[in-house]
């Protein structure tokens, strides 16, 4: 019983260093920090000024292609963010780091794993804020604290299970040029095939089957209907191609996800971290 | 009293046989040197006691704890200090030692003390607070050394701690080595310097690609060899006439043995002499009988690298020159990585 308490502190100290390490290198090398910041808001400015002139009513339930986009934008940041959240576990591989901690009698080692979650769920959380404050000034308004929390909870889910799948890659491949590109080959294409640039009524069949299988589609339904003033979860986010499904289906498949990929992850980074 | 047990100790990579049934025991408290050639194996060796290879056979005790069957009991016991120095550039020293005092879980209160004892005792007060990726390869060396030490391990493993190091922190490194022994900790050091384990080690292993070739203290092993190394003139500059006299004089005498001329050292006399029978002093009276003077006499104890000569066939050196030939380095540290 003592033994497990002591364990419990254990991993609590070495899971905040190793969280404290990630936030020192973000605090002395913050460019990925505010590009992950600024490239959503490029964005925003620019896709928003390219369908300025589209008829009002091109998208219902929006008043402007700013606002539709916003959402996406949110998850996209979360979704990159977590998607390299494995490169510096690659790098600590790569350059002998990790060495240290594997001699290291870590309570579990778990705590590696831990600490990356920590960090870009923090991370994310922050750079969204930021991404929100500043479209609130462009005057696509704001969620009220019922729908805040609904983006946080559902990109804590998105976070989770991308986080999980990085860091297995950052494992399984031989080193980081093949992390990097494999991360550049998902990044964008994932995000064009989900519902982040425009509604699925507006695709062919096949890219509409597509959407309403990507799991940033999930986050970012949710996401977009808590920007509406009376959210509700059993509003309909999506009219999916086979069926529809309420903010409530789609946070529970984001959830089911996430769980199944932290199932399907454990025995290789039990394999890989003992 | 044995802290260390390794027992029949093998370990393949694909194609290459890194570890051929090795056994070793290292007493509580002595600096145990392995000595070999790069490629040797010593690397290996020292990663399968730090629990970061696991053998393909044998095993290993530690304080009769098995390093494979409860690897982090072993972790708690151990400090391990790799031959490449992995440190994070943006961290400043004293960032890393909390970090990794963190992951040894030490306390609070102890931890501020460890660190600051160990600036003192590896002098890095002026640049302990820069970030790592500014230090020079012996500030790296010294800081990562000071990172295995901070959970004041029952035996440190160093992997070629003073490789291209600068004299002033090498010497740091081997004092701090002795004071640590005098505590009573067991240290085992990995190295092809010969003077380094000469003059450090209690007890040494040759290992040569995988195989141990000897084993014991020092003296001991160059005892073996037999005798003392002599170099003898008898004038500044002799000549062949003269030299050959002089070494029928000294084939008379029993207990010396290998007489070589040498001409390109104005015609020296190489020789072995016993050390147990007083030859010096026979020498010089059988001289002196013959009316030679002597100008030089030089005395030297047979080197490891004698050792290593005699029980290969090769000096260190060629055998270094050999397996750095036939490593494919790239190779390597991708199946090293994990
Ligand atoms: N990861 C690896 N994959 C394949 N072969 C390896 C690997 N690591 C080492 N070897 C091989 O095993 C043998 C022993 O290597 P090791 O690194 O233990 O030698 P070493 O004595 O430490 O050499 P050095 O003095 O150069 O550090 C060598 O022949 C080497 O080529
Ligand atoms: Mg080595």
């Amino acid at each position: 019983m003592e033994i497990q308490q002591y364990n419990f502190i254990f991993l609590y100290q070495e899971t905040t260093a190793l969280t404290k390490r990630l936030f020192i290198q973000l605090k002395r090398r913050p460019s990925t920090f505010f590009a992950g910041i600024l490239q959503p808001i490029i964005w925003l400015f620019l896709f928003g000024a390219l369908f300025a002139n589209a008829p009002k009513d091109f998208l219902p339930g929006v008043d402007s292609y700013g606002n539709f986009l916003g959402a996406g934008l949110i998850v996209f940041t979360a979704f990159s963010g977590a998607l390299n959240s494995g490169l510096p576990l690659m790098f600590d591989r790569e350059f002998g780091f990790l060495n240290r901690l594997l001699v290291a009698p870590l309570a579990s080692r778990l705590s590696i794993v831990l600490s990356s979650f920590f960090y870009i769920t923090i991370l994310s959380f922050v750079q969204s804020l930021a991404i929100m404050f500043i479209s609130f000034l462009l005057g696509y308004g704001f969620p009220d604290l019922y729908g805040l929390g609904v983006v946080f909870a559902t990109l804590i889910l998105l976070v989770l299970f991308v986080t999980s799948i990085s860091l297995c890659l950052a494992f399984v491949l031989p080193g980081h040029i093949e992390l990097i590109a494999l991360i550049f080959v998902v990044n964008l294409p994932l995000l064009f095939a989900s519902t982040a640039l425009a509604p699925i009524s507006f695709m062919p069949t096949w890219l509409g089957w597509f959407a309403s299988f990507n799991p940033l589609t999930f986050a970012i339904e949710p996401i977009r209907i808590a920007y509406s003033s009376n959210f509700n979860l059993d509003l309909i986010a999506l009219n999916a191609p086979y069926g529809d499904l309420t903010c409530r289906d789609c946070i529970s498949l984001l959830f089911l996800l996430t769980i199944l990929s932290l199932v399907i992850i454990r025995p290789l980074l039990n394999k890989k971290l003992t | 009293m044995n802290q260390i047990q390794i027992q029949n100790l093998s370990k393949d990579y694909l194609d290459v046989k890194a570890l051929k049934k090795i056994n070793i025991n290292i007493a509580k408290g002595s600096l145990f040197g392995i000595l070999g050639p790069n490629g040797a194996g010593k690397t290996t060796l020292l990663r399968t006691i730090a629990t970061l290879i696991s053998p393909d056979e044998g095993t290993i005790k530690i304080n009769n704890i098995d390093v494979m069957k409860e690897p982090r009991k072993i972790r708690e016991l151990i400090g391990y200090v790799a031959q490449e120095i992995a440190l994070d550039k943006i961290l400043t020293g004293r960032e890393l030692l909390d970090f990794q005092a963190d992951l040894y879980h030490i306390d609070q209160s102890n931890k501020l003390e460890r660190i600051e004892l160990l600036i003192n005792q590896l002098d890095m007060q002026n640049w302990i607070d820069r970030k790592c990726g500014t230090y020079s390869g012996g500030m790296k060396r010294r800081i990562d050394l000071a990172a295995g030490l901070l959970h004041l391990p029952k035996v440190l493993i160093l992997d070629e701690p003073t490789v291209g190091l600068d004299i002033e922190s090498r010497n740091i490194i081997w004092e701090l080595l002795n004071d640590l022994k005098k505590d009573g900790m067991t240290i085992i050091l990995s190295s092809h310097y010969l003077d380094e384990i000469d003059k450090l080690a209690d007890t040494v292993v040759i290992i040569n690609d995988g195989k141990i070739i000897d084993q014991g203290k020092p003296t001991e092993l160059k005892n073996k060899f037999g005798g003392d190394r002599i170099i003898l003139k008898v004038r500044e500059f002799s000549d062949s006439l003269e030299s050959e006299k002089v070494k029928k004089i000294l084939e008379k005498i029993d207990g010396i043995s290998q007489i070589v001329i040498n001409a390109s050292q104005g015609y020296s006399l190489n020789f072995i002499a016993d050390r147990d029978k007083d030859l010096i002093t026979k020498l010089k009276v059988e001289l002196a009988f013959s009316k030679f003077k002597i100008f030089s006499l030089s005395q030297s104890q047979p080197s490891l690298d004698d050792v290593y000569l005699q029980a290969t066939g090769k000096t260190l050196q060629d055998a270094e020159l050999y397996m750095t030939g036939k490593r494919d380095l790239k190779k390597e540290s991708k199946q090293s990585m994990r």
